[in-house]
């Protein structure tokens, strides 16, 4: 069994490898975790994750400048139903199109835009960086994935640094929330494909349970 | 809710701790990777490294650092000192820093700090600003940039130079009072509010600490949206909980999860 992290210049892969093995371990998971920029690897492996970091337009552009992976990774996750987890922009990446600086293309696995936060209150700061706490909404308390996670007020905290999220159009497609003068998309999710803007391998206890459960998902 | 964060700063040279961090379970206090799991079993919510190698052939030994952190700690890493070029930047968030604060190089060049948002996004560009104040009483307050350690005047504009850099690109400004800085007095409010006020990113307060209720002080005056010290955690002054505990009893939110089973293991 292999957890294929793609490598498409973009993201910071060494924690994002880190933490995946560390769950991985935590729960006795038996497969490899690979950092990989192979396709033919991506199209062999039993779950994928898609992270990234930066502007929405040139982590595209990452990932359409490696020959062959878009096909790859549509054809694994759409075609076979594979697991797939996307982390920060590798989750924007799901939506239908980018607006940050320009308007991008995404994958279309989430209908919706990738648009600018404006929270009600002009004193918060953009980017929204930081610990603040999810909300799960029914889908999302309904997913086992998010299964045993502690959320909502009270709960653990995820760590999030951007400026853009996921504006989906359906909102069954939204897991969970954050609250940052105004609801956030924290985690979406359809079929066998999660996505968070937060950045689970940063965010401790909560993100390694994430990560946990999603090795263990078998949708 | 957003939290306000508490972010413990380690001064680092030749891959070693400068300034002592005197915490009872620690094998090797010098060991900056094992501060670090200090501080993320504590629940610091951010760790900072900052890298006063004199030497650049000596930088490989931050590198190893910063590697063996992000395979310990799964929490947010600056890294700052000598950041001068994008192939610097390149080199440390692969070894696992999540953001880089840029210093003088910024001050020399403020283009860099666009060319380095632009390649890596600006959530990762931390400029950090070392102002001193340079008006006299009475007058307006007015602050200057300063370098090497606060010695050399610039002749900058403190608050223009942070507006300008954050139209730039940059994602986070650390903004550290060189008149403070040492002091234990409390951070520069006036400097930090300045500037917290005049930009949209986050700010980090710095220098100065030296009770809890600076920490306090820095958020709810100095608009803050973290605070980073130094030697209060690292002698062992005040622990981490101690000092959110603090702040949660003067009406700051912060993050309190519970300390976990994910520190120096």
């Amino acid at each position: 069994m292999t957890v294929a992290i793609i490598d498409y210049g973009s993201g910071n892969l060494r924690s994002a490898s880190k933490a995946f093995e560390r769950a991985a371990r935590d729960i006795g998971y038996a497969g490899a975790v690979v950092v990989t920029a192979d396709p033919d690897v991506v199209a062999r492996a039993d779950r994928i994750v898609l992270p990234g970091v930066g502007a929405f337009a040139d982590c595209r552009r990452g990932l359409g400048a490696v020959s062959g992976m878009t096909e790859a990774l549509t054809d694994a996750v759409l075609g076979r139903g594979r697991p797939f987890f996307g982390i920060c922009v590798g989750q924007q990446l799901m939506a239908g199109r980018g607006l940050e600086k320009e308007t991008t293309e995404g994958l279309g696995w989430i209908p919706g835009d990738v648009t600018l936060l404006r929270p009600s209150d002009p004193a918060l700061k953009v980017p929204h960086m930081g610990w603040n706490t999810i909300d799960l909404t029914d889908a999302g308390a309904a997913h086992p994935v998010l299964a045993e996670l502690s959320t909502g007020e009270t709960g653990l905290h995820a760590y999030f640094v951007h400026s853009y999220h996921l504006a989906a159009v359906d909102p069954a497609h939204v897991l969970a929330r954050a609250d940052y003068g105004g609801p956030v998309t924290a985690i979406v999710g359809r079929d066998t494909m999660i996505g968070t803007q937060f950045h689970p391998e940063k965010s401790q206890r909560l993100g390694l349970g994430l990560i946990a459960n999603f090795l263990a998902w078998a949708p | 809710m957003l939290k306000a964060r508490v972010i413990p700063c380690l001064d680092v040279k030749d891959g070693r701790v400068v300034k002592g961090v005197n915490f009872v379970d620690l094998r090797d206090a010098g060991d900056p990777v094992e501060a670090a799991g200090a501080y993320d079993a504590a629940g610091a919510d951010e760790l900072c490294f900052l890298d006063i190698t004199a030497s650049h052939e000596a930088r490989g030994t931050l590198i190893d650092v910063v590697e063996r952190t992000a395979a310990l700690c799964f929490m947010p890493v600056t890294v700052g000192g000598g950041v001068r070029t994008v192939e610097d930047i390149r080199t440390l968030l692969l070894a696992g820093a999540d953001k880089v604060s840029i210093n003088s190089a910024a001050v020399n060049d403020r283009s860099f700090v666009g060319r380095a948002a632009d390649k890596f996004g600006d959530q990762c560009i931390v400029v950090s600003i070392d102002a001193k104040r340079v008006s006299g009483a009475g007058e307006a307050p007015r602050w200057e940039i300063f370098t090497h350690g606060g010695r050399k005047a610039t002749g900058i504009d403190a608050v223009d130079f942070a507006r300008d850099v954050v139209r730039l690109g940059a994602g986070e400004l650390l903004v550290t009072s060189m008149d403070r800085d040492g002091t234990k007095s409390g951070f520069d409010i006036a400097l930090t509010r300045t500037i917290a006020d005049a930009v949209h990113v986050p700010v980090i307060a710095s220098g100065g600490v030296g009770t809890l209720d600076h920490l306090v002080e820095g958020v709810r005056d100095g608009h803050a949206t973290a605070v980073l010290a130094a030697s209060i955690f690292h002698f062992g002054t005040f622990s981490i909980p101690e000092a959110k505990a603090h702040m949660a009893a003067a009406g700051i939110p912060v993050r309190l999860d519970e300390a976990g089973e994910l520190g120096a293991a």
